[in-house]
């Protein structure tokens, strides 16, 4: 308390008219997000709002032995497995595709770029067609001679779904690996080159270990997309998709529905840990790899 | 050695080419086909928009997707712009949710990210820090403090339970402090001894220098919400408030044929942005970079 008073006196002395910019936003974030998660850690370790007894990690006990949020959680950790390392590396190889000399780079740019523009509910209708059980993708895989497969309901719609997520997101990755890429210092890969380095030693010690926040970066974004996947499997098949298309996200709406206050509150307290220990390891990582490029 | 780099070259061209065309394929399908008539519409995917009632789904009609239709019509058009209110109504509620949110959104970020340029003291680090930690929560968890707002405030099954949240958003925040920090020094230091106020420097030269920010910070707001559909489902429990893209996967088989059509309709706004502005854009997620400095 001392320490922020001494801050607000200094502050007041410096009259540091530039701060007075952020209250607005500084009033917005405090209101609609970091008031209402103390009142969610709080809720996260009630009983219940009436009785309001200090149950501490009853309610968490409870959300694990919930076979809906364990569903729930499994399918969301396999899907984000999936689909997060595929998008780094299949945006990284379509930079590398644009950044080789090919003729048509802008209008490749432009294409790659342009899912991210279509609202999911657009082009969903022709994703159904697509999928369908007497579909174009049945009679594609038909020619190779393998039997026609239910897309959506069964094990393969999380292969859906990470096409879908795909198609949506490397175009926005791609953009920040081919200015990574631009980052590189030049004179680096010449003397590279006349030092006759091989093309895997210039990909890997030198380009990967460059753009090594990048790759972080595009990671961190990836994973908090891949939570928003939620909006393709909802708009395929509605409030009940097949199980393995069960997300947190499904488990939060019923949830909602049904206005338990105590699971919505540990859920999204678990979540959020789950989500900063995920973040802070990736840093440690990242710190690892790339520290000795980085000034 | 010349001719196998040109070899290669070309495969590479092949490669990017079959890229491409999966790219875009989808969305072309989609504008295409809402040229065709209700009746071509029936009878190649009729089926496929039935399943949901019947069990017809596995009988052994093949669905195929046509690129181009026999017959251009703009039936499909005239039907949802002047037959059926419907989908016209559930555009604006769209347009209604999402202007507020991109305009508000850009003003306050532009704002605070101004004070996150400036000050550099500990408890502005420890600020963007939390709207960092903020930035990288999913959906999922965020939604929760929104809908204790909204019951609090009495404004559950109000635009506005969406819409402030969405205000608040802190992406923007970050990339436009991320731009701004590329804005020299010396710029804002010279005007200081010319008796700038502060809210000149921040009027003549900082808004300037980041027009092209701005306005790829607006696009970005405006895809992402305009592709919204998680806030308005637990939000909104009035299924008249709620926008096309929560709407359009609820169409049934007679209306597959308006189906194309709204979902191009739909697709529109963000496309313009996106043909007018992809520079900006461009430059805009360039320059986000990375999380750290």
């Amino acid at each position: 308390m001392k320490r922020i008073i001494s801050f607000l006196k200094s502050h007041k002395k410096n009259k540091k008219v530039e701060s007075i910019f952020l209250l607005p936003s500084l009033l917005g974030v405090l209101i609609f997000f970091l008031v209402p998660f103390i009142v969610i850690i709080y809720y996260s370790l009630i009983n219940n709002p009436m009785e309001q007894k200090f149950v501490f990690l009853d309610n968490f006990n409870a959300l694990f032995d919930n076979s809906a949020f364990i569903l729930a959680a499994k399918n969301t950790a396999t899907f984000s497995l999936l689909a997060v390392p595929l998008a780094v590396i299949l945006s990284l190889v379509l930079a590398l595709l644009l950044e080789s000399q090919i003729p048509y780079k802008s209008q490749f740019r432009t294409f790659f770029l342009s899912p991210m523009m279509v609202p999911v509910a657009s082009v969903v209708l022709v994703w159904k067609v697509v999928f369908n059980f007497n579909g174009p993708m049945n009679s594609l895989i038909g020619v190779f001679g393998l039997e026609p497969i239910k897309w959506l309901k069964s094990d393969y719609s999380q292969f859906v779904i990470i096409i879908l997520f795909l198609w949506k997101n490397l175009g926005y990755n791609m953009i920040l690996f081919m200015a990574g890429l631009n980052n590189i210092p030049k004179t680096l890969l010449e003397v590279a080159e006349i030092e006759n380095a091989s093309p895997w030693f210039k990909f890997v010690q030198i380009k990967l270990r460059f753009i090594s926040p990048t790759i972080l970066f595009v990671a961190l974004l990836s994973l908090i997309n891949s939570f928003k996947v939620f909006r393709e499997i909802h708009l395929l098949t509605g409030d009940y998709p097949y199980d393995r298309l069960y997300m947190l996200q499904h488990f939060m709406n019923n949830t909602f529905k049904a206005l338990d206050y105590q699971k919505l509150a540990t859920a999204a307290i678990l979540m959020g840990i789950v989500m900063i220990v995920i973040i802070g390891i990736l840093f440690i990582i990242e710190n690892y790899f790339g520290k000795d490029v980085e000034g | 050695m010349k001719k196998r780099h040109y070899f290669s070259r070309s495969i590479l061209f092949l490669i990017a080419f079959l890229f491409a065309v999966l790219f875009i394929l989808p969305t072309l399908l989609t504008i295409t086909n809402s040229f065709m008539s209700q009746w071509e519409l029936s009878a190649n995917y009729g089926k496929v928009f039935s399943e949901i009632t019947s069990d017809n789904e596995y009988t052994s009609e093949k669905v195929n997707l046509k690129l181009i239709p026999d017959m251009v019509s703009f039936k499909q058009y005239f039907s949802v712009l002047l037959q059926s209110p419907d989908y016209l109504f559930k555009f604006w509620n769209s347009a209604f949710l999402v202007i507020p949110i991109v305009v508000g959104q850009v003003v306050m970020a532009t704002f605070a990210a101004y004070t996150f340029y400036r000050c550099s003291g500990r408890v502005y680090k420890i600020l963007f820090f939390i709207y960092i930690i903020l930035m990288l929560m999913p959906y999922q968890v965020m939604l929760v403090p929104n809908y204790l707002v909204a019951d609090w405030t009495g404004l559950l099954d109000n635009r506005w339970s969406v819409i402030l949240p969405g205000i608040f958003a802190p992406f923007s925040v970050f990339l436009l402090t991320k731009f701004m920090r590329r804005i020299p020094e010396a710029l804002i230091e010279s005007a200081k001894i010319d008796g700038a106020t502060e809210w000149k420097i921040f009027t003549k030269i900082c808004i300037p220098q980041c027009y092209s920010a701005i306005y790829s910070v607006a696009i970005l707001a405006f895809i992402d919400n305009w592709n919204m559909v998680e806030q308005p489902i637990i939000l909104l429990s009035d299924i008249g408030k709620h926008p096309l893209s929560v709407y359009l996967s609820n169409i049934n088989t007679e209306e597959i044929g308006l189906a194309f059509a709204v979902a191009t309709i739909y697709m529109i706004p963000p496309l313009l942005l996106f043909l007018h502005g992809e520079k900006y854009l461009v430059e805009g997620i360039t320059h986000s970079g990375s999380v750290k400095g």
